[in-house]
């Protein structure tokens, strides 16, 4: 039976605010092929974001769904987890939202392993506020306040992630979208703290200043220079120049965070073994 | 020389440890509720005994025993402790967890509340109730980290861009940290809303008396669920009372909250009307119910000449000096200020025309004083008495002014 997108999207939220050629509604409807795939309820899901194009996401989709502040969505999403944690906690963050303003939340939360999963749409720009520079510009790309070239090294998201400590991270373009759903699915059923970073065409704010084309042309660029994680281990620094690599980086089974906080709760209440539970400590909701 | 007050001995040099701290009726091996405690694990106990079950933070001091009680407390009562990496995350956190239907808190200090800011401000917009004590540290920047101030009244009620209605409750005793606290909760739910406590430094540091009621007793306000099935459910409608029920995630009735202006389905607009009418009722749902919110503490205005208008642990010290003043046959007054916002304009205006001048001491540069200046129109001199060095007021020095 083909899937109803409709069924997940808000309809009179319709049109989205992307732009034509934008790769942000490819990787949506990846992530709700994979939902609908899983069988999730819509009650059972919350999809947070910060604030950027990608994050406006939560807005069209049918779920519980907050849209925080810029850099934030995993402080958020953290608190949510913790206190709901049969809810199934999804967030989708842009480059600069992830790794600028929300770098630290992000290397905290790959390090605290808690069940939440992060798909991060990199299209290496700030889109939303007209094409500024960001974490993973490439050096010497252009951005609005990088007229003659970015003078900085890009952060490697997926690296940084696998570092940080994430039990999966895996790295897509939204070319390969039999590749995406695959990595979305099985970062969404992962125990712990996974990212997707998927690689999308921002052709308004990138690809306009870096002569890149529209969306077709960034989408073709995308298909000529992909390369699998394996391939790229036998391609030399030379061969790899401009080269998208994608495949699973890290896909480790830790403890999560809910299930150590399982240990101190354990502890806890036999370190304080007088509690008066449900009578003077009725929890009140 | 420092004159004292019972219990100021102990001002900002406590060394912690269990003797101080008090654990409160958690550990149930004593036969009366009164107990010894300082003024931050009585916020901590109020907190639990107000139903929160969430807390998030950062340390900085003089609040991190807030923290360091709940870490301790809450596990064994189904609660979550978080230690996250920032006091920004730390804000965002219990925002998510409220979101469930959990009363959250975190606490912090100046620096950290400047962080807090941005999301106080996120929780205002889209109406999560939290509470946030800030134990006020000397200031600017890093300032005083073990030093008493009342140097973010300010920050407290305008420190987010933007309107929006703020309630900052103010303790000056380890017992009324407790009680606050539970009161923080109770408007924060009530009107859904963060609420900010404000204890100095001296009340979070202070250890003194403090008898806990039965928690089976207390009064406990609790947000109001929707009534109506999800489809008909308008998270932001302009109800009669101005605060819609407030539903949980995870929980079927799915909506969208975000920062951005919304209209009653809490979808964004740009739509003026839409706009203005949202922004006005947040702020109107704390204006409107502002007698109910204000609390002051009256002592011997009926029949005054000098009228002082002081609030938190230098209320304290200006009580003692209106009785020493008495004492000299001086007929001084003190309102002391239990809520800070919504500002106690009415209260002052009832009685400020009975004195013929006014004394606002503050451990800051005159920022209730400004307030003080306006509700009473400035038809009668205010006297500030000041300190911005980390040492209290003493009763002598505000004495000097009531005289002077
Ligand atoms: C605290 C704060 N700083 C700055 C901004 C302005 N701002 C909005 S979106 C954005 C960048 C978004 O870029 P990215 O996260 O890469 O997302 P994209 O729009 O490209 O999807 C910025 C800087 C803001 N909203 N809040
Ligand atoms: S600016 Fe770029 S990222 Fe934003 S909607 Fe347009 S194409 Fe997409």
């Amino acid at each position: 039976m083909i899937m109803d997108y409709l069924y997940y999207l808000r309809k009179d939220k319709m049109p989205h605010i992307w732009c034509d050629g934008c790769g942000n509604g490819i990787i949506l409807k990846s992530i709700l092929r994979v939902i609908d795939k899983l069988g999730w309820k819509k009650d059972d899901i919350a999809l947070v974001s910060g604030i950027g194009c990608s994050s406006r996401t939560p807005g069209y989709v049918d779920f519980n769904t907050l849209h925080t502040t810029h850099g934030r969505a995993l402080a958020f999403a953290t608190g949510l987890k913790i206190a709901k944690p049969n809810l199934h906690v999804i967030v989708v963050s842009g480059d600069g939202d992830s790794t600028a303003i929300g770098g630290n939340h992000f290397i905290h939360a790959c390090r605290r392993n808690i069940d939440i999963s992060m798909v991060i749409f990199n299209n290496y720009i700030y889109g939303m506020t007209g094409g500024q520079v960001s974490p993973t510009t490439p050096t010497g790309k252009k951005a609005t306040t990088a007229p003659y070239g970015n003078p900085d090294a890009p952060f490697d998201i997926s690296l940084l992630a696998q570092g940080a400590g994430a039990a999966f991270v895996a790295r897509t373009t939204v070319q390969q979208y039999a590749r995406m759903d695959k990595f979305i699915e099985m970062a969404f059923t992962h125990k712990g703290f996974s990212v997707v970073e998927v690689l999308t065409p921002c052709p308004t704010s990138y690809g306009r200043k870096n002569k890149e084309g529209n969306g077709v042309t960034m989408l073709e660029y995308q298909k000529q220079n992909a390369v699998t994680i394996e391939r790229a281990a036998k391609l030399s620094p030379e061969e790899l120049q401009g080269k998208l690599v994608t495949g699973i980086f890290v896909d480790r089974d830790q403890p999560t965070y809910l299930e150590r906080y399982d240990n101190v709760r354990n502890k806890a209440k036999k370190a304080i073994p007088k509690v008066r539970d449900g009578e003077n400590y009725a929890i009140q909701i | 020389m420092r004159e004292s007050l019972p219990g100021f001995c102990h001002y900002g040099r406590v060394r912690r440890g269990e003797e101080t701290r008090g654990i409160g009726v958690i550990v149930d091996n004593q036969k009366s509720n009164i107990r010894m405690m300082q003024g931050n694990s009585a916020c901590a106990e109020g907190a639990i005994a107000a139903g929160c079950r969430f807390f998030a933070g950062y340390p900085i001091t003089p609040s991190s025993e807030i923290a360091e009680d709940l870490a301790e407390k809450l596990p064994a009562i189904g609660g979550n402790f978080i230690q996250m990496e920032d006091e920004i995350a730390a804000m965002g956190a219990v925002i998510g967890a409220s979101l469930t239907g959990v009363k959250s808190l975190t606490a912090t200090s100046g620096p950290g509340f400047s962080l807090k800011q941005e999301n106080i401000g996120f929780a205002a917009m889209t109406e999560v109730p939290v509470v946030i004590v800030n134990v006020m540290r000397g200031g600017p920047s890093t300032g005083l980290p073990t030093h008493t101030s009342q140097g973010d009244v300010m920050q407290a009620r305008w420190g987010s861009h933007g309107d929006s209605g703020i309630i900052v409750l103010c303790p000056a005793s380890v017992e009324e940290m407790f009680y606050m606290t539970v009161k923080a909760f109770n408007f924060s739910e009530k009107f859904r809303t963060p609420v900010i406590l404000l204890p100095d430094e001296i009340i979070g540091h202070l250890t003194e008396r403090i008898e806990l009621p039965d928690y089976a007793l207390l009064e406990i306000v609790n947000r109001s669920k929707p009534i109506v099935p999800p489809e008909k459910y308008l998270p932001y409608e302009m109800v009669e009372s101005d605060i819609p029920p407030m539903a949980f995630f995870g929980e079927g009735y799915r909506y969208h909250v975000t920062g951005l202006a919304h209209d009653e389905t809490g979808f964004p607009t740009n739509d003026p009307e839409k706009v203005e009418e949202q922004i006005r009722r947040i702020n109107r749902k704390i204006e409107r119910y502002r007698d109910e919110i204000v609390e002051v503490e009256d002592v011997f205005t009926e029949d005054m000449d000098v009228f002082v208008v002081a609030y938190g642990s230098t209320a304290r010290s200006a009580k003692r000096a209106v009785m020493i003043a008495r004492e000299n046959g001086i007929k001084a007054g003190l309102l002391r200020l239990k809520t800070l916002w919504p500002f106690p304009d009415k209260e002052i205006e009832k009685i400020y025309r009975r004195a013929n001048k006014i004394v606002v001491p503050e451990m800051n540069l005159g920022q209730i004083a400004h307030e003080v200046e306006w509700a009473t129109r400035r038809e009668k001199p205010v006297i500030r008495v000041n300190h911005v060095n980390g040492e209290p007021l003493t009763p002598k020095e505000i004495y000097e002014r009531i005289k002077g």
